[in-house]
Order: structure tokens, then C-alpha cells, then sequence
């Protein structure tokens, strides 16, 4: 294939072996930037925590996973078509005498907004903590609703 | 100690021994190990998984701990940015452990898992003799 290609290069286009690399490494770079763009990419705010948000009809239910965190560490507040999740994740210190052998869990404070595709109704915003994991339901304005449309 | 901020951790996932027959995803959950004079101590974030979907397993000196997570979440999904899955991590303990004592709970998504060290593994004091 290579040969065939290099035969079928017009004599006043000649190109070094170098110019085909530098080609041939751009060709890479992109490839490399589309799957990184295509395959990998998760949709990734950087921010703690991580959230998942999905809808239904009447709502929106945003979950972030809280391991270790109680409700009083927790501050929840909404605007018209903002989710503020923010408080202070706390590991207790054990007692002097232990030494570590793994230190993976972290402790510190966060603060997120979240902004919803819509309209909510601030005042009907719910929240849970279960095992760790906080969902926090936003019922959707009744302008943002959808509205099934009989046709007369 | 002030406390900083947060940054994410990426979940990574679990690599398992064998394959597995069920589906789903299985993660590394993060962990600290530490131990005093009696006994180890195992803490490790396992969000979503209550008292039923744990399973610990001590075996010759492998400890192995997995959670499940229900994985119903109820609505369409718009927007993701965490995988869901199940935790599953095995570590291999340097001391004794007396299996019969060993003890767990789980709260608030967090497994804490206490090992006490048999009697063999137990650290002596040892006193030098002046001669």
C-alpha cells in the first residue's frame, strides 16, 4: 500500500520520509483527540461531587454519592433553576495509637451549583441521604411541564 | 487540622478475579487500612450499599469485601457524570487474624471492618538486658 502510494506521488510534490512521519503523527494526534473526545468522554465538571441528574414528567432527581456524610454536614439550597449542594465531608481521628498502612478516604469541604435545563418550584425541592447517596428531587415549574396537545 | 477542599476522586474500576456470572460494574472503592496494638482496621467508601449488599470473605490471608448496590434509579437520564456500579476490592493481610472475631458494619455508606490480630501476630514487647 505504502509503495503504491509513494509511486503514485507526482514527482514536483516529492515529499521527504520526514514529511510523510510529520503526516502520518498528525493523522495519530487527531485520531487520538477523537477518541478522547468520542469514547472517553464523560461529561466532567471536575467540581465535588460528582452528580447524575434524570427527569420524569413532573420532576428532576439529582444523586451524588456522599459516603460518610450526615445530614447536619449537608447544605441544600434552590433558586428558580439552581441546585446549590455544599457542606463539609468529615473522617472522624481515630485514637493516637494507630499507624496507617492505606490513606484514601478524604475529608474537606465542597460547594456546588447545579443548573437545570428548566424552570423549578423551589419551595417543593426535596432531599434524602440513604447509605451514602443524596437525591434530591425538584419538581419541575408548571411552565416547564410538558403538555399533551389533543388535536381538535 | 483546616480542612481543604474536595476533589474528585474517579471511580476506578475493579478488576476481577475470574469472570463474573452477573452483570453489572464493579468498583474500587477507596480505602484506609490501619491497625493499632489488637487489631486491623479496614474503612472503605461504598456508597448505595446498605447492611444486605455487603459480603466479606477472609481466606488463608486474602480479605475480600464487595458491596451491591440497588441499581434502580428511577427517571431518564440527562446528564452523567458517575458510573454506578458495585464495589469489590480484595486486600492481602500481613498479620494473623482470628477469623472468629472479626467484626462489621456498615453506616451511611461506609464499611468499617475490624480484624482482631490472633495471639500469635500480636507485637511483644521485647526488654533488653543490661549486661
Amino acid at each position: 500500500m505504502r509503495i503504491r502510494r509513494m509511486f503514485n506521488t507526482p514527482v514536483w510534490g516529492w515529499k521527504t520520509p520526514f514529511d510523510e512521519l510529520d503526516r502520518m503523527r498528525g493523522q495519530l494526534d487527531k485520531f487520538s483527540e477523537e477518541l478522547e473526545k468520542g469514547l472517553l468522554q464523560r461529561r466532567w465538571s471536575g467540581v465535588f461531587p460528582l452528580i447524575n441528574v434524570t427527569e420524569d414528567k413532573d420532576n428532576y432527581q439529582v444523586r451524588a454519592e456522599l459516603p460518610g456524610l450526615k445530614t447536619d454536614d449537608l447544605d441544600i439550597s434552590a433558586t428558580g433553576k439552581t441546585l446549590t449542594v455544599s457542606g463539609e465531608r468529615k473522617i472522624p481521628s481515630e485514637s493516637k495509637e494507630v499507624n496507617y498502612h492505606r490513606r484514601e478516604r478524604e475529608a474537606g469541604k465542597f460547594s456546588r451549583i447545579v443548573t437545570l435545563p428548566n424552570q423549578i418550584d423551589p419551595a417543593k425541592v426535596e432531599a434524602s441521604l440513604t447509605d451514602g447517596v443524596l437525591t434530591v428531587v425538584l419538581p419541575k415549574a408548571e411552565s416547564a411541564k410538558p403538555r399533551q396537545i389533543t388535536i381538535s | 487540622m483546616e480542612a481543604g477542599e474536595l476533589n474528585v476522586q474517579d471511580k476506578k474500576e475493579a478488576e476481577a478475579q475470574g469472570e463474573l456470572t452477573r452483570p453489572g460494574d464493579f468498583f474500587t472503592p477507596v480505602a484506609d487500612i490501619f491497625e493499632d496494638r489488637d487489631s486491623v482496621i479496614l474503612v472503605a467508601d461504598m456508597p448505595g450499599v446498605n447492611k444486605d449488599g455487603v459480603t466479606i470473605q477472609v481466606e488463608d490471608n486474602k480479605l475480600s469485601i464487595q458491596g451491591e448496590v440497588g441499581t434502580e434509579r428511577p427517571g431518564r437520564p440527562i446528564f452523567s457524570e458517575y458510573p454506578i456500579g458495585g464495589f469489590m476490592r480484595t486486600f492481602t493481610l500481613a498479620e494473623i487474624i482470628d477469623q472468629s472475631k472479626i467484626e462489621a458494619s456498615i453506616k451511611d455508606g461506609v464499611l468499617r471492618v475490624a480484624l482482631p490480630k490472633a495471639e500469635a501476630g500480636k507485637p511483644r514487647k521485647i526488654s533488653v538486658k543490661a549486661e
